[in-house]
Parts: structure tokens; sequence; C-alpha cells
């Protein structure tokens, strides 16, 4: 039964930087990295040494309490450094690429004839179990849970987001092969979420074997939580399975071929990114590859994902596992005269969703914007103004401050099996309180995770 | 602005030198971040973040308040003027004389409450929260002009003591920070609080020396007038008569008669009003379920008025006089003692309205029924939420029962 639901609470935010609709292979990098750092929670097992060679689809670690969950090398060459911080937690594991790539044997897989075991065993061997999470707690799923749906955006709403309909091109049978291995792993649906308006790439439109749910309204319209949420509740205990539409590709095309190909492309965007257009890179690519003479360098900050959830990378630093977008906007490290930039300016060229600020009225204009906090924490003072875009039964800002009293019950009760630390990012960015909802939101889950899963 | 960054740049180096100046660390880094939003940057989370701040959105309030405190002191020069039978004043002379009355109670009220929230950020060791930028603002205009400093001094230390600091500061406390300060005054110094001889500005002194007093000056308040309905000699026979003099539709806009200092005028406290819904600063719902909890009690009064002057008075008049849209613009909005989900927001300013309006005419003794009552309504808004997110809990619990 196929859907169709509408997002009323949310924002679009407007910034200058989107990528064009063309791509470029960019050169094989040197070094590739895989960061368990990626994998919240993971305490990965080193399975290779420094110097050993590995082919692409090599495991190079695996998950210490779930040991099936291998994380493979996405490139072949020679294992060069393991990169440990604090408490010797191991960062990143880098290998040195070979010239030309050389992939693992495999066959092709005839997924028609696996059974639910067969299905997750082949994903598990072939190190493509880390491309599915889960909600709750969105981390790397469970293989000894069964879902009762799983969940697949065919649309990125986020700010300066990839088009996934350019991401997918000429993907369809990549992706359907994604979609049926997908369907032996659960009795519920398989449910495809597109944009109300506007067409979409063939590889989704003529995807079989999927539930095509129609979502229209402003960001987060986009993200798997609230599509969930209107389509097919968590309750305590359940579990659905979410993978992104590009992975579910990658996934296929090992089927179909029995190599781990873990090429995709990444989309260079934000107003400080020149060259803006997609790139075509293997998964743990070096930022650089795509960085390189394509954006200005002088006080930049580098965010691999998007500037509402990605995460902060060196400019020399590794292209996040699930990331398909980098994204480079100005720091705005300076102190703003509370006057003419500052916090009592008039404020024509900040963005803000609150009507303190003439922003709103401006109709369709972009906003170039930095990484200033614009403000100090505070308590929380302001209310109701997560509830303006966060598109969830839930009362956010009481499922926070359970989360702040460590208070299980009432976080369970708040509905906290609902979201993901994703699904508050913009309540962070138009938070008034400054207060970081998303780590909160997480501390939440790690807890829940820890005492009652 | 590069000199003046330089001067606070060098401030706080000076202060990092020793441990005991970096105790002074919060003063300088306050004034600091009043004159520049700091140069901190996101850590993870989201990169970007709204330009909004608690500073702006309180500084906001603040500009809101501006008609209000400027009529208040027009309004005082007026009222002496109007009482005094020997001066006679231009409308200049009248806003100085207000000018020079006023200043000191918002000296007096910024300085003492300041004085307190640094003494505790010192204690505590994080900059001075904006909440009292406020508060202090709000205090003077909610007082009779003639309460005397000392005794403002002491209730605004109570007020952010007692009101707030002991529960954690900004953003913890249960009670209206403003409405504390003014319930303590009344209840610890009624005469100076209520009756008729404090709302025009050395109306004591007037009352005493016989010649000064203008003919036909009582002091009262519309509210005091009003309730002298009950007593045994009423200041006007009908309510024809109180309607008649003075206190028509237009006179009660203009609010030209004696009162709290911001409070009397219907037109300035609605200029603050528009600003504060334009700019989404206040709560809408708040406000519109305030103004229609006022207005739904003051229809049913008039249903059961029969002889009771006070409570045949029309429903609009009754919400224009005493200090009910003040409350409703100013008080009743404060997010943080307000109910915080959606749904709750209604009922919060609803309760508080019908309450106000009943205990200002059913007990004419508090004609401050409004204050009370929206403290009232500050203590019931957890229980409010409380039942609203219990009715969502219990419906993602009915989820799962359907599945």
């Amino acid at each position: 039964m196929s859907k169709s639901i509408k997002i009323r609470k949310g924002l679009d935010i407007r910034i200058k930087g989107d990528a064009n609709r063309s791509s470029i292979e960019a050169p094989l990098s040197s070094t590739y990295a895989i960061k368990p750092t990626d994998f919240h929670g993971l305490i990965p097992k080193i399975l290779k040494r420094v110097g050993d060679q590995v082919k692409a689809g090599t495991p190079i670690f695996q998950d210490k309490y779930r040991e099936s969950i291998k994380y493979v090398s996405p490139v072949s060459g020679k294992i060069q450094e393991i990169k440990r911080g604090a408490k010797r937690k191991i960062l990143e594991v880098i290998i040195e690429a070979d010239k030309v790539i050389s992939y693992e044997a495999g066959s092709p897989v005839d997924v028609a004839s696996l059974d639910r075991e067969k299905a997750k065993e082949v994903l598990l061997a072939s190190g493509l179990w880390p491309f599915i999470k889960m909600r709750p707690i969105d981390v790397v799923a469970n293989y000894t849970d069964t879902p009762k749906s799983i969940f697949i955006s065919g649309f990125d709403s986020s700010p300066l987001a990839p088009d996934y309909d350019y991401l997918l091109y000429t993907r369809d049978k990549e992706f359907q092969a994604g979609v049926d291995i997908l369907n032996k792993l659960t009795d519920g649906n398989i449910n495809l979420q597109l944009r109300a308006k506007g067409g979409a790439d063939a590889a989704f439109t003529q995807a079989k074997k999927v539930v095509t749910n129609k979502v229209s309204g402003p960001h987060p319209a986009g993200n798997v939580g609230p599509q969930i949420h209107q389509i097919d509740p968590i309750n305590k205990g359940e579990v659905i399975w979410t993978v992104n539409a590009q992975d579910v590709a990658i996934i296929g095309r090992y089927l179909l071929t029995g190599q781990y190909n873990a090429s995709k492309l990444v989309a260079l965007t934000g107003s400080e990114a020149t060259n803006r257009k997609y790139y075509k890179v293997i998964i743990g690519a070096k930022a650089s590859d795509v960085l390189n003479g394509n954006c200005n360098t002088d006080n930049v900050r580098y965010i691999s994902g998007n500037i509402l959830t990605g995460s902060q990378i060196e400019a020399d630093g590794y292209i996040g596992f699930y990331d398909s977008q980098i994204t480079v906007i100005p720091e705005g490290n300076e102190y703003k005269f509370f006057l003419t930039k500052g916090w009592l300016g008039l404020g024509f060229n900040k963005l803000s969703n609150n009507s303190a600020y003439p922003s709103k009225m401006l109709g369709p204009k972009k906003f170039d914007v930095d990484t200033n906090l614009n403000g100090e924490e505070r308590a929380f003072v302001v209310t109701g103004e997560y509830e303006k875009v966060f598109p969830f039964d839930i009362y956010p800002v009481h499922l926070i401050k359970s989360v702040m009293i460590n208070d299980i019950d009432s976080m369970e009760k708040l509905g906290i099996y609902e979201v993901a630390p994703e699904d508050f990012a913009l309540c962070e960015f138009v938070c008034t309180s400054k207060i970081n909802s998303q780590e909160i939101v997480r501390q939440g889950l790690d807890v829940i995770h820890k005492e009652c899963m | 602005m590069k000199f003046l960054r330089k001067i606070f740049d060098n401030a706080h180096a000076k202060l990092n030198k020793s441990e005991k100046t970096k105790k002074l660390f919060p003063l300088v880094d306050s004034v600091d971040t009043l004159m520049f939003t700091p140069n901190h940057t996101t850590k993870g989370g989201a990169h970007i973040r709204d330009g909004i701040d608690l500073k702006r959105t309180m500084m906001f309030v603040i500009i809101a308040l501006i008609p209000c405190l400027l009529f208040g002191m027009y309004n005082v020069g007026l009222q002496h003027d109007l009482a005094n039978a020997s001066v006679e004043w231009s409308g200049i002379d009248q806003f100085l004389f207000g000018l020079m009355k006023v200043l000191p109670l918002v000296i007096v009220s910024y300085g003492v409450g300041l004085g307190v929230e640094f003494i505790f950020a010192i204690k505590n060791g994080h900059a001075v929260q904006e909440g009292f930028l406020v508060s202090g603002m709000l205090i003077p205009l909610i007082m009779p002009i003639d309460t005397p400093l000392w005794m403002l001094a002491v209730a605004v230390v109570f007020g952010v003591v007692i009101g707030k600091e002991v529960f954690g500061g900004t953003g913890m406390n249960i009670l209206n920070v403003a409405l504390t300060t003014r319930a303590f005054l009344f209840f610890a110094h009624p005469t100076s609080m209520s009756g008729n001889n404090v709302w025009i500005s050395g109306f004591k002194e007037l009352k005493d020396s016989p010649n000064m007093l203008a003919d036909g000056i009582s002091g009262a308040t519309p509210l005091g007038d009003l309730a002298s309905f009950a007593q045994d000699q009423p200041a006007y026979s009908s309510l024809g008569g109180f309607m008649q003099d003075g206190h028509s539709f237009v006179e009660a806009m203009w609010g030209l008669y004696p009162g709290s200092i911001g409070e009397s005028s219907v037109f300035p406290i609605m200029l603050g009003a528009i600003f504060l819904l334009l700019t989404g600063i206040a709560s809408w719902r708040v406000m519109a379920s305030f103004f229609a909890g006022g207005l739904v009690m003051a229809l049913i009064l008039n249903q059961f008025a029969g002889e009771n002057a006070y409570m045949q008075l029309p429903a609009i008049h009754q919400l224009m006089y005493g200090g009910f849209l003040f409350g409703m613009v100013f008080m009743i909005t404060d997010p943080v003692t307000a109910a915080q989900t959606t749904k709750g927001k209604f009922f919060y300013g609803f309760l508080a309205g019908f309450l106000g309006i009943l205990i200002r005419v059913v007990n004419p003794a508090y004609p401050e029924g409004v204050m009370l009552a929206i403290l009232i309504a500050n203590v019931f808004a957890p229980l409010i939420d409380h039942m609203v997110i219990s009715t969502n809990i219990k419906r993602r619990l009915k989820r799962v029962k359907i599945a």
C-alpha cells in the first residue's frame, strides 16, 4: 500500500553553493581509509597488520562483539598505518592503494535462490553489511534481528544535498539487485520514498518489489526518520532497517559482479568550493582528491556530509563511509561587533528561522553562512521553536530534558525509539540557547542501547 | 571597533595571569559578549547555527517595552500636574518630571538585580545570563511611582534570589521574576503598594497640605474607583457616572489616569504587542488565550451582575483597566514560566486570564488580581504540560496495542 505523506513542519535552509549536475572521475587516491568512528558504537578488532597486503573486499577489521560483521578494504594495496587516538582508540586504518585495483575473488550471486539466512551470510561475508543501519539507535544493524520493514529514502532534502536521481542515474540494475536481496531480509515492505513533486530517476520509478511512497514538504522530508514515523512507526521492541539509496546500488553491484566495487559519486558543495560538481570516488577516498584546486583553503571548514549532520574533517582527511557529499564553508571564528554584524544588527545577511531577523521576508534569497555559533550556550528559555521544525508527534524539548537527567523511563515514553540524532539537526540549528541536541540525543540512544536492547 | 576589541583582549589576558583575578572573568566576559558576538564556532553537530541568540530575544522585549516606559514617564508628570494645584506645566515639563521620577527606579532595579546576578555568576563561574535584562525593565514599570527606592532594592534582591537563582538561574525559575518582586512588596509593604495614595507622585505630601491638592482628585486608579462600589461610600454613585467621568472607551485607550508606571495606557502596550508578535518573540497562543480567558470571565460576571456595579462593567472595559493587558503582553508570555507545549499554552493563557478577572472583581481587596492569577498559572504550568504530554504518551502506547 503506497502512501502519500505530507511533512508540514521543517525548514529548507537556503544557502549558497549547490553542485552542478555534471561529474568528473576523481583521480585514484594514493591512500584510502576506513574509519571505525564512522560506525557509532563500534569497537573494532583489527584483522590485518601494518604492511599486510589486502585486496578490495578483504576484511581489515571486524566488530569485536558481533564478529560476523566485517569491515573490508575498499581498494587493494598495503596497510600503511593504523592511526590511534586517546586511550589507543582506533581512528583510521589507512591503506596505500595499488595503481590498479584487484578484487577478492567472488562470483555473481543469484539472489532469487537465496533464503534469509543465506542472504545474510552473503552480505556479512562480503563486507556489505555495514551499509544496513537500524532504527532505533541508528547504528549498524543486528544480523539476528528481523526488521518489520526496510526504508530507503529516494531523495535527500538537507541543505545543498546531492541529487539522488543523478547519483543513481543508469544504476537501475544495481539498485534493483540491492532491493531484491533486502527483500529477503524482511517479511514486511521495502519502503522507497520519493518526492511528491517532480520526476525521479528510472532506477527509482522502475524499481520492483518496493512500495513507493510520495513525500512532500520541507527538510527533513528526505530523512528516513520522519518517513518511518508517518508510514510505519517504531514501537518499543520493533526494529526497522534503513539503507542509503546509493549504498543499495553498491550492494547490488556486488551481487551482479561478485566484486566489492565501492565506487560512488560524491558532490562537492558549499560557498567556498569553486568547482562544484559530482566526483566519482571510491569509499574511503582522501578528501584532497576532490578538494585540490577546487575550493578556497583560507580559514574554511571541510565537512564530510552536509552542514547539519556531517563530520568535520581535515583537508588531508578521508571521506566518511556513508557520505555522498563534501561541504566547504567559511569558519566563523571572528568577533562581530554587536550593532553591525553581531547580535543586535539589522541582520539582512543573517540566516535565521526566527522572525527577529528579516531573512524570512527576503523571499528565496540564498545566504552565505559560516560556522559561528552566533551566541553562547544557555539553558532552555524560548519554547515552541523546536516544534516548528520537528515533524514528529513527539515533544522534542521534553525528550532532550529526559536524556539530560538520564531518565530511561521517560525517554522511552517520550519516544526515543523513533528518533536519531539527525532528526534533531534542525532543532539544533534553530535553537536560541545553542544547545547541542544531536549530541544529547546520541547520549540518550547510547544509554537505551546499553540498558534496554 | 578594533581598539575596543583590543581593550577586551588585553583585559582577558591580564585576568588570566593569576588565580585570584580569574574569578572576575565572568564580569569582563559579560561585558565583552554584550559588545561582541563571540568568536565561538560550532563543534560537531550542526555546523551552522541560526542567527538568533538569547541576547537578541531579550533585547527585543526591552525594545517592545520602550513605548510603555516613555508613556509612563509622561503620565507620571501629567498626574502630578493634575493633582498639584500649584504648578502649571507644559507637556515637556511633565515628561521631564516623570523622567526624573522613573529613572531612579529603573537604575535601582537594574543596579541591584544585575549586582546579584554578577555575584552568582562569579560564584558559579559562568557569564551573566540575559534573563534579568527584561526583568529589570519590567519591575519599575509595574511599580507605583512613589515606591521607596530601598523597598524596591529589597524586593529585587528577593525576586532574583528566591524567584530565580535558587532554582538555578535563567531558564530554571518557576515563577515570573518581575511578578515575584511585586508580590513580595504587595504582601510585605501593602500600604506602599495599594490604596489610593501611592499612584500619583508626591500625592501624600499634596494631601497633607490642603491648598496644594487640586479639587476632585482622589488619587485612585480606575480599579480602585470600581472596587469602591462594594464599599459604604463609593467614589461614584453609579457605573454610568464612572464611565462618563474620564473612563470612556477612547479615554481608557489612552489611559491618562493614575496607575502603575507602565500599565495604564492601552496604546503603548499594543505597540509593544504588535512588535513582539511580528518578531515572533512572544507566543500569540498565550496572548490570545489569556485575552479570551479574561473576556469570558468578564462576560460571565456581566450575566450575574445584578446590582453589583463592578460586575456590570462592560467586558471590554474590564480588560482595559489595571494590569490585564500589560500582563497579557509582557508577563504571561514569559516562556520560562509559561506552559511549554503548544496545546498547553492555550490552557495556560486561558486559566490566567480567567482567574485574573475573577480575583480582581470578586475580591475587591485585590485589584492586582492579574498579578496573582499569573503567578498561580505559573505554578500550574508544569501540571498543564504534564497532562498534555501524558495524552501524547498514551497515544503512542495505544499504537502498540493496535499493531
